[in-house]
């Protein structure tokens, strides 16, 4: 299988990894079974995000959408960062192998959940954010932060 | 420079084998079936090479077909049984751990209206011989069990179901791939029928395998042409791929008394110190009833991968039972089948050594492997439960 140079080296140097202890919004998505956890932790600060980590069980293209997705989000206004998709994290990387298309497709799942995180936490509604299907974190992790 | 530990994937052909294969592309290349000299000369460098594999299993030469690999005589083998013996049943019993090759002929033939009994195993992998009684029925037509298996090199008891399926009158095939070369094998004294090979998988080249099949049992072409190989497998023979085979398989066979010690002793050291040096990992297959070269290590919190990817990066080829080196979702049927939840399928290595493998190389892994599943596991969401939790029961 063959990896773009941007992909390797989003692996082998991934940006963000990391915890943010007083994130204002934590998201995980995907399952162990298959083989692909991704947790994104965003600092929202007056409606921008200003810091974002990130901590992934995957496969090379898993560690890398995660953390380039990490990357496409600093800075950006919420607005802005409801636009990364998944297409926007692959072009960044210069493309995915087809059977890595769903690393991307988890990596903008994790930013939503994360930003919906947020939302419930601060009572706010994002427009065209929809409750994550996929976040394993929700009767795990809130508990704990309350 | 390069580690290679993939030796389970394919070995690299031997000079010496490989410059005995030379004349025949360019100077000795005539068509063994033709009647002049340089053909005639072919005809019996190809039966000086079926003599040497058959001597490599304690077969008789002409019990040896030559095949384009270890999945045509998989292939050839079950579907030829299936069909010849398909009056007097049509029950096959094979294992769940096989190789593709055997268990897709198998579910092929499901589709052909043959019933598979695929025997479980037990935690090493380990096939029952009291399962296999079980399995048999009146329609039984044919066991086969692989000799050893290629990702977690557990070696099957063959010669108990074979004295089992002899004294039930039950064709007995085993996939022995891996095996031939490695560990010694006697097709007589294991009362094995049938037994398929593959030339790469001992440093012979690759496109060239054979099928043994014992004195008597006869069954249907699965390549119909030419009277090649006694008219049971048509087709122009491989000339320069089965003497290389041929001298492959005579110096496999030959070094066996001084390299599976030598073999098993890097295994065990390499084994022995990840398992040492790395917390949450454990060895997959049985410690003892194992292939001399192969080792393989599942690391929990992370994933196949990702682990191979930063080996290459040091050198070191290596390979994985995880979903995404397979290409499905699904991890490894083999470590599924040895009891392994999925998430710690995933986190497997295999790492397979062979005949140019030195010690100096499995020191290299040694020191290499641990800090990449370090490195990866401080990356992992999973890994970072499992401190938080260390941390809460101190």
């Amino acid at each position: 299988m063959q990896y773009s140079e941007k992909v390797m080296d989003h692996f082998m140097n991934p940006r963000n990894v990391g915890e943010i202890e007083d994130a204002s919004g934590v998201g995980t998505v995907g399952n162990a079974k298959c083989g692909d956890i991704m947790k994104v932790y965003l600092k929202i600060e007056d409606g921008i995000v200003k810091d974002a980590k990130f901590k992934t069980f995957g496969c090379g293209a898993a560690v890398a959408t995660s953390s380039m997705a990490t990357e496409l989000i600093k800075g950006k206004t919420i607005k802005e960062a409801m636009e990364i998709t998944n297409k926007a994290v692959m072009e960044a990387l210069d493309g995915l192998p087809p059977i890595k298309v769903h690393c991307s497709c988890l990596a903008e799942e994790a930013l939503h959940a994360a930003l919906w995180d947020y939302a419930q936490k601060n009572g706010i509604v994002i427009e065209g954010l929809e409750e994550p299907v996929n976040d394993i974190s929700e009767h795990e992790e809130i508990p704990e932060e309350e | 420079m390069e580690y290679y530990f993939d030796n389970a994937a394919t070995t690299a052909v031997r000079p010496e084998v490989a410059e005995a294969m030379v004349q025949y592309f360019t100077k000795s290349y005539g068509n063994p079936s033709s009647i002049y000299k340089i053909a005639q000369k072919n005809k019996t460098a190809v039966e000086r090479a079926r003599g040497q594999v058959a001597e490599a299993i304690n077969a008789n030469a002409n019990e040896i077909y030559f095949t384009a690999g270890g999945s045509e005589a998989d292939n050839w083998a079950i579907k030829g049984v299936a069909e010849s013996y398909g009056d007097k049943g049509k029950h096959i019993i094979t294992s769940c751990i096989e190789h593709h090759a055997v268990l897709h002929t198998c579910e092929y033939l499901e589709t052909k209206g043959y019933e598979v009994t695929y025997l479980p195993v037990d935690e090493y992998g380990l096939v029952s011989l009291d399962d296999v009684k079980k399995a048999v029925r009146d329609d039984t037509i044919l066991i086969t069990v692989m000799f050893a298996n290629n990702e977690i090199g557990t070696i099957e008891p063959i010669a108990e179901i074979g004295a089992f399926a002899r004294e039930k009158g039950i064709l007995f095939h085993t996939d022995a791939v891996q095996a031939v070369g490695h560990v010694p094998i006697d097709v007589k004294a294991m009362n094995i029928d049938m037994l398929s090979m593959s030339g790469h998988k001992f440093y012979g080249p690759k496109g060239v395998g054979a099928l043994y099949m014992r004195k008597g049992i006869k069954i249907t072409p699965l390549i119909h042409g030419g009277a090649q190989e006694r008219s049971r497998r048509a087709g122009t023979e491989n000339v320069p791929g089965i003497i290389g085979m041929g001298l492959a398989a005579e110096l496999a066979v030959k070094e066996l008394d001084k390299e599976m010690p030598r073999l098993t002793a890097l295994r065990d050291k390499l084994i022995n110190s990840i398992l040492e040096k790395v917390p949450y990992s454990r060895l997959n297959g049985h410690p003892t009833k194992r292939l001399p070269g192969n080792a393989n290590i599942s690391f929990e919190y992370i994933e196949g991968e990702s682990i191979l990817l930063l080996l290459d990066y040091k050198g070191i080829c290596a390979s994985s039972g995880s979903a995404c080196t397979s290409g499905s979702l699904d991890p490894s049927h083999v470590l599924l089948a040895i009891g392994l939840p999925h998430e710690k399928a995933h986190g497997s290595v295999r790492l397979t050594m062979g005949h140019f493998t030195t010690e100096e190389q499995v020191d290299y892994v040694i020191q290499e492997l641990p800090p990449i599943i370090e490195r990866l596991r401080m990356m992992s969401p999973l890994y970072e439960e499992i401190l938080r939790k260390n941390k809460k029961g101190e």
